[in-house]
């Protein structure tokens, strides 16, 4: 008992580290790559240190702003794709009777249940019978997929902590079922449904297998540029672009964090 | 908008294949009281949402004054109902919980901030606008519920026990503040009661309801004095009942049960012959504040009464009760003389 007491902030400090290793190595690899200008193997640090490939990155022919322009474009618009269908589809299920409701979110865990690769490879094939292949819209509805089973979930979950005698003292009073919806039940849920879309976004912004069979090579997104960088053994690139692809995660999350907060606060109360 | 007289006729409500309500007639008068009373699970509360139109009818007909309201969705019903949980609206504060009816009805601007400062003037939370509805304690948010309902300014109040979340001594400062307030707008209310006392203090009128069922529609001092059958008894209060013998007081000749309640049976009084007298012997006696309650075993029944004096357990004691605190039931454990439930409509 003794040692262990004794023992134990130290082998606290120590799993700390060694998960902090863990989780910061890779991405301190990745900082020290994005601006090694030389690094070859025996040396355990770069040799040259510089910003040339930064140039190389963002020189207008090279398309990282047209990727980085895609991914935010095709991430909005598969969030608001997917809250569009998750509201309706959660709101709906949330107010189900229980049985009937657990059947169907089963169901709609389904895609996720099996592997994403054969489902993405015959996504586009029907895409391509649909002249999808290679453009937004296609790119758009695959991210879509993925993130729509999170937003339905989520939402479902949102909408049924709303209490409904909350929404029956609005009909009450006057509101018809959609001023109750939109006045009452809508910012209730909020929260959850800001929870939700951090999920599809985030989710969007790293999908790569989708992406790949659907869009490449018409429509190129951070992480596709990423792993032709990776692939051809242009580490530098890779890096680079993955601290890109940073900018607008935490810039989503920082302003979702915003509204979290104080919706969260006002309903917590003091 | 006037105050004005409710009318349930043959209303019927059927929930997954179960009956819930059957048959339900009532007439409430404009401007009165009325207490829904009964047992949790008779219906009351499934009454009170069919009436704010929450719960669809499967038979009859709601009418509020000379219009049906059977058809009309609950927006459209102008029926304000406060409830249990208040239902105070969280993301709003309580001058925006309190203006958003007036806001649903096209209200401006400026008539809405004065109305919802009047309307917080007379619940006495006056200046309490900018509030957020978590702040507040149990009696407030009920009072803010009560205002909301009461700022479209509805011809009928719906109230689903209203009181029963707070703590006792609030609760019973807030009986007369509900009941002063309801006589001085003279508004139709009806309110949803588990609990008898609560019933007997506020209403006009008591709607005793049991299994689905309206057993008996009577004024509060009516409902306590003559409970239409034994079980309505046993609710409010009657805990013992005897099975007449020859030597009882000549009363109902054709009653074969007599029920009383604990208060009114003494021990070892005066003898007299015009009391109903049981003897037994004490099993307990507990204290109670005013006196002793004691429990005796005779013959025929388990009896409670009371005594001024504690008595022993063990020894043998004498039960009266004055005739006037009998209520007579016949065989068929109803009321006698039979009661004309129309009749005690006041």
């Amino acid at each position: 008992m003794n040692i262990t007491r004794v023992l134990s902030p130290i082998g606290l400090g120590l799993l700390l580290g060694v998960v902090a290793f863990i989780v910061f190595g890779p991405l301190l690899n990745l900082a020290l790559w994005a601006f090694a200008e030389q690094w070859f193997y025996p040396n355990r640090l770069p040799t040259g240190w510089g910003f040339s490939f930064w140039e190389r990155v963002f020189r207008p022919r090279a398309g990282a702003w047209t990727s980085l322009f895609n991914t935010v474009l095709v991430a909005f618009s598969a969030v608001i794709l997917s809250m569009a269908l998750a509201i309706p589809a959660g709101y709906a299920l949330a107010r189900q009777a229980l049985p009937a409701r657990n059947v169907i979110m089963l169901l709609f865990l389904l895609p996720q249940a099996f592997p994403n690769l054969p489902i993405f490879v015959n996504i586009a094939a029907i895409f391509y019978q649909w002249g999808l292949n290679g453009t937004l819209i296609g790119v758009v509805l695959v991210h879509s997929l993925p993130g729509l089973v999170y937003a339905v979930w989520i939402a479902t979950a949102a909408f049924s902590t709303v209490d409904r005698s909350l929404e029956e003292a609005a009909r009450n009073l006057g509101a018809s079922p959609l001023r109750t919806f939109i006045g009452i039940t809508m910012p209730q849920a909020l929260p959850g449904l800001l929870a939700a879309s951090i999920f599809v976004f985030l989710d969007s912004i790293d999908e790569f297998t989708g992406t790949f069979f659907v869009g490449a090579p018409e429509i190129t997104t951070l992480p596709l540029l990423m792993f032709n960088a990776s692939m051809g053994g242009n580490y530098q690139v890779a890096a680079i672009t993955a601290l890109i692809l940073l900018i607008p995660s935490v810039g989503f999350m920082l302003v979702i964090e915003r509204f979290l907060k104080a919706d969260v606060l006002s309903r917590v109360g003091r | 908008m006037s105050t004005e007289a409710l009318t349930l006729n043959d209303v019927t409500i059927d929930l997954r294949q179960k009956r819930i309500l059957e048959n339900i007639h009532l007439d409430v008068a404009p401007g009165s009281f009325t207490c829904l009373l009964g047992p949790s699970g008779c219906g009351k509360t499934t009454l009170l949402r069919a009436i704010a139109g929450f719960t669809p009818l499967s038979r009859g007909d709601i009418r509020l004054g000379r219009r049906s309201i059977t058809h009309l969705p609950p927006e459209k019903r102008q029926t304000a109902m406060v409830f249990q949980s208040y239902a105070l609206w969280p993301h709003m504060s309580v001058g925006e919980n309190l203006g958003y009816p007036l806001k649903l009805r096209g209200v401006p601007r400026e008539e809405r901030v004065r109305k919802v400062a009047a309307m917080l003037e007379r619940m006495e939370l006056g200046g309490f606008e900018s509030r957020t509805v978590t702040q507040l304690s149990g009696g407030q948010r009920q009072r803010i519920a009560l205002g909301r309902a009461l700022i479209i300014d509805p011809p009928l109040l719906l109230l689903d026990e209203p009181l029963s979340n707070l703590d006792a001594a609030i609760r019973r400062s807030l009986r007369s503040e509900l009941r002063r307030l309801q006589k001085s707008l003279g508004i139709t209310t009806i309110m949803v009661t588990h609990d008898q006392e609560e019933a007997l203090q506020m209403a006009d009128q008591i709607v005793l309801m049991r299994g689905g069922h309206i057993v008996q529609v009577a004024p509060p001092q009516t409902l306590y004095h003559q409970p239409a059958d034994l079980a309505a008894a046993r609710f409010l209060g009657v805990d013992n009942t005897v099975t007449r013998q020859t030597s009882d007081p000549a009363m109902a000749s054709a009653a074969t049960t007599f029920g009383f309640r604990t208060r009114d049976a003494l021990i070892n009084a005066p003898q007299h012959p015009a009391m109903l007298t049981r003897k037994g012997r004490v099993t307990e006696c507990v204290y109670t504040g005013d006196g002793y309650q004691v429990s005796l075993s005779t013959e025929r029944a388990e009896l409670c009464a009371t005594s001024a004096t504690p008595i022993a357990p063990g020894t043998f004691a004498v039960v009266q009760v004055p005739q006037s605190a009998l209520i007579p039931f016949g065989p068929d454990d109803r009321h006698l003389p039979p009661l004309d439930r129309q009749e005690d409509i006041a």
